[in-house]
């Protein structure tokens, strides 16, 4: 993952400035915070906000409430704290201060309803993951002995694929992931291409392939590229976007034949 | 009850694990959780999950699983469940790798495994280094599975504040708050399953997620569950310590060859790669040749503790040392380990395939938790529990990889045992507990709202993290814990005078935390005097002062009870099962 380009900051530095947009709930206007903290080796943005709720005060000197933000896991795993940082949008937790300009701009994800401040709602995703039917048709969890037989290579080409965060930012870097496309997005893409891949997992291939198929479906894809150059796990989200989007053409045509 | 209602509270392994299970044999479930379940704390586990699949022809079985775990948790588990779990433990991770987890693979296509701490076998079936991750995926996608069949219903953005009980003390439902409009409701349930995690935020900074708190089996032990063997806290020898959270380096490190060691001249301001090897010191592998650096935890971490401030050994007179990947091939590394050493480069800047990583131990896991009977009920009729908040599996002392397996299996076994428990459940007699627990909860924050204090809950929490990492984590004593204990007693007071700096009734992160810290002070409590009490060492609680195990005495199960009146806890003891395997010394420096 690229960083910014700013130089780290001088050793002696006593402190970080930060610029943080606020909204105190889904219907208030939008407001911008700056504050000030102490300089610490190794913090990232969410140690910094933690910092903030043990001392909410502005560099204005007005004392204000902690900031409402989603974070979890903190080691870039859960997908929880991504948020609009410098322009980009990226996990907060593995945003090292070091690494990026000062005033550092921390704003909510823009594409998914404000919650407060910097928490958003991304249910989407996992209605979107409920559609395409994002999961492998088990008969049931009794012992049935072991799973098909996997090569390691196509291990190692699901493998990547599976490290799929749901953080979203693929969704948010998307000029067509709007409300007129209705897309579903390239995270939900990559999973429809990985299940699809999947020995037992391929069963529901037809009906995966049908859910991509028209308004809002794979078609949308303009291919800007964004999702790949902003995915934190390095997912190789376009290869995946080309794969299925090859298999619904063949669907398509095949379903015309066959109607 | 013809149709049993059961609410899970807590989406992950374990919690799901219960929640695929009653949706499967028909029951209706609602599951709670404050985070999306995909964003659950099991995605952090990462190197593996135990199986004695015996794959590798080392002649492995699940009585040789059986008999590492409960040597290393130093015969403090109750063996019958133990048992039960490692027989289950191949059929699992066979469900799991039908359920899609992208297992690693031999070349004929079979499941791959590694060696984890405390074991001689290759036991260990694995997903790259974000085994926990995939294995939480799987199991969150057969939910969503039942979620579209309409037999699972979600609540997300819910945190649990107490069990409903009725005059009988029997659990009728919960009491939960929405985290967004912060409206208190309760909900009612036949039985309900308890799957809340870890307790890493107790001790500040740990490497478990922030949802970690432990408050909800707090609230439920101040409700009148017993809580067992909270004196035992895993540290984990392998962490990288950072300003918000204790990153973990998972043991798999090790388990693919990592090794362990110092430079043996204090001081050696050289940079480690030009360090030769006869000026290093491998301590593990000098102390235990058998194991080497696959000790279990804790005697790693306790041995890491003493080149450091024993022997004043740390890496530039800082409390770390190294853990050395760099002999070991690239493209092994990147196949086998790539998350975690992702993991490290993001968080460190350095790149561990060419530079040793600086570690240190940090506070990991919890082997105590709520105390539950071998069908995973606790003490209270109705409430169930499952995974790391429950006590049942580890003893004294957790072997790696097998959390995973323990959270599955409980969540399998808890499940179709509250449907039984709730089909056979008269109705309650009245409905009136709803709304006293209802207004009992909306007080509390309305107090909370309304207190015109000076205290910052955020910096209390500092406090209580310091303190309990620097007096109840690697070494102990008696003294200095009861001492702890006190001041614990201070914090509570000085709760009392608490000044949120929100007051908003919308997505009030403040409330819900100095709602989560007043639990974890009453839990810290529990683990500070127990730890106290317990005069001998076992597992990871060591005392210097009584540096043997001492079965005499203290082989027993440690049950805490909340005392409402007195406002601290009340202790009693129990005998453990040692029905299969008869306690022997413990010790990694020989063979066993």
């Amino acid at each position: 993952m690229s960083v910014d380009t700013a130089a780290k900051a001088p050793t002696g530095t006593k402190s970080v400035l930060f610029k943080i947009k606020r909204q105190a709930d889904p219907n208030s206007a939008a407001q911008w915070e700056t504050f000030e903290i102490r300089w610490k080796p190794g913090m990232n943005v969410i140690s910094s906000l933690m910092e903030i709720a043990a001392n909410p005060v502005t560099t204005a000197g007005l004392t204000t409430s902690p900031i409402t933000y989603d974070a979890n896991c903190l080691e870039e795993v859960c997908g929880s704290c991504a948020m609009v940082i410098n322009g980009k949008a990226r996990m907060a937790c593995s945003a090292l201060v070091d690494q990026l300009e000062q005033p550092i701009r921390v704003e909510p994800l823009t594409k998914f309803p404000v919650v407060r401040d910097l928490a958003v709602d991304r249910s989407v995703i996992f209605e979107n993951l409920k559609a395409v039917k994002a999961w492998v048709p088990v008969d049931g969890t009794y012992d049935l002995g072991p799973g098909p037989r996997i090569a390691p290579r196509e291990q190692e080409e699901a493998y990547p694929v599976s490290r799929c965060i749901s953080c979203c930012c693929c969704m948010e870097a998307c000029p067509q992931f709007n409300e007129d496309t209705g897309f579903v997005g390239a995270a939900v893409i990559a999973q429809v291409g990985l299940f699809n891949s999947h020995p037992t997992g391929k069963a529901l291939k037809h009906e995966r392939l049908a859910a991509l198929m028209g308004d809002g479906g794979i078609q949308e894809c303009g291919y800007a590229q964004n999702c790949v150059e902003v995915c934190p796990k390095d997912i190789p989200l376009t290869r995946s976007i080309s794969e299925v989007s090859r298999d619904v053409m063949v669907q398509a045509v095949t379903d015309l034949f066959r109607r | 009850m013809a149709n049993p209602k059961i609410i899970v509270v807590g989406g992950g392994l374990a919690g799901l694990s219960a929640v695929i299970k009653i949706a499967e044999i028909g029951g209706s479930v609602d599951l709670f959780s404050i985070v999306p379940v995909k964003r659950s704390h099991s995605v952090c586990a990462q190197g593996g999950i135990n199986a004695a699949k015996n794959l590798k022809g080392e002649g492995d079985s699940t009585a040789i699983h059986l008999d590492d775990t409960v040597y290393g948790g130093d015969f403090l588990a109750n063996q019958t469940p133990v048992k039960n779990m490692c027989d289950a433990a191949p059929g699992i991770v066979d469900l799991l790798d039908r359920m899609g987890v992208p297992f690693n693979r031999t070349p004929e296509g079979l499941l791959d495994f590694r060696r984890f701490g405390g074991t001689l076998y290759n036991r260990t079936a694995f997903a790259g280094a974000t085994t926990g991750q995939q294995l939480l995926y799987a199991l969150d996608e057969q939910v969503r599975r039942f979620e579209s069949e309409g037999k699972v219903k979600k609540y997300e953005s819910w945190e649990f504040l107490s069990a409903v009980l009725d005059g009988k003390g029997i659990c009728r439902g919960i009491c939960a708050m929405n985290l967004r409009s912060m409206e208190v409701r309760t909900f009612p349930a036949d039985a309900i399953i308890i799957c809340t995690g870890g307790i890493g935020a107790i001790f500040g900074k740990s490497t478990n997620s922030v949802v970690c708190t432990g408050s909800a089996q707090s609230a439920l032990y101040q409700q009148g569950a017993y809580y067992a063997n909270g004196e035992f806290i895993q540290v984990h020898p392998t962490a990288i310590p950072g300003e918000d959270k204790l990153r973990l380096m998972s043991e798999s490190a090790r388990g693919e060859g990592g090794r362990v060691w110092v430079p043996k001249q204090k001081g050696d301001p050289r940079l480690p790669k030009s360090i030769p090897e006869g000026d290093r010191w491998y301590f593990l592998e000098e102390w235990y040749p058998k194991y080497g650096n696959l000790v279990p935890r804790d005697v790693a971490t306790r041995a890491i503790h003493k080149v450091v401030y024993e022997n004043e050994l740390g890496i530039d007179g800082q409390p770390m040392v190294y853990l050395d990947l760099t002999h070991i091939d690239r493209k092994i590394l990147d196949k086998k380990l790539e998350g975690i050493l992702e993991i490290y480069q993001k968080f460190v800047g350095d790149d561990p395939r060419d530079v040793p990583m600086k570690i240190f131990p940090g506070m990991h896991y919890t082997m105590g938790g709520l105390w539950v009977d071998f069908n995973q009920q606790t003490n209270v009729p109705g409430v169930f529990a499952a995974g790391e908040c429950e006590y049942q599996y580890h003893g004294a002392n957790r072997l790696g990889a097998n959390s995973l397996v323990s959270c599955i299996y409980g969540g399998f076994v808890a499940g179709p045992n509250a449907m039984k428990y709730a089909k056979s459940l008269s109705a309650p007699t009245s409905n009136g507990y709803f709304d006293a627990e209802r207004k009992r909860q909306e007080e509390m924050n309305y107090g909370l709202m309304n207190n015109q204090g000076t205290e910052n809950p955020f910096r209390l929490w500092r406090e209580l993290g310091e303190l309990m990492t620097r007096y109840c984590t690697v070494i102990r004593y008696s003294k200095t814990c009861r001492e702890a204990d006190a001041k614990i007693v201070e914090l509570l007071e000085r709760m009392k005078n608490v000044n949120l700096s929100d007051r908003t009734q919308w997505a009030n992160t403040s409330v819900v935390f100095t709602r989560q810290l007043y639990n974890m002070m009453q839990l810290a409590r529990v683990v500070a005097q127990g730890a106290a009490m317990r005069d001998e060492s076992r597992g990871a609680h060591y005392k210097p002062d009584f540096p043997d195990r001492n079965d005499k005495n203290w082989l027993k199960t440690t049950k805490a009870s909340f005392a409402p009146d007195a406002d601290e806890p009340r202790f009693s003891f129990e005998p453990v099962d040692v029905s299969l395997v008869p306690p022997r010394p413990r010790r990694y420096d020989a063979v066993k």
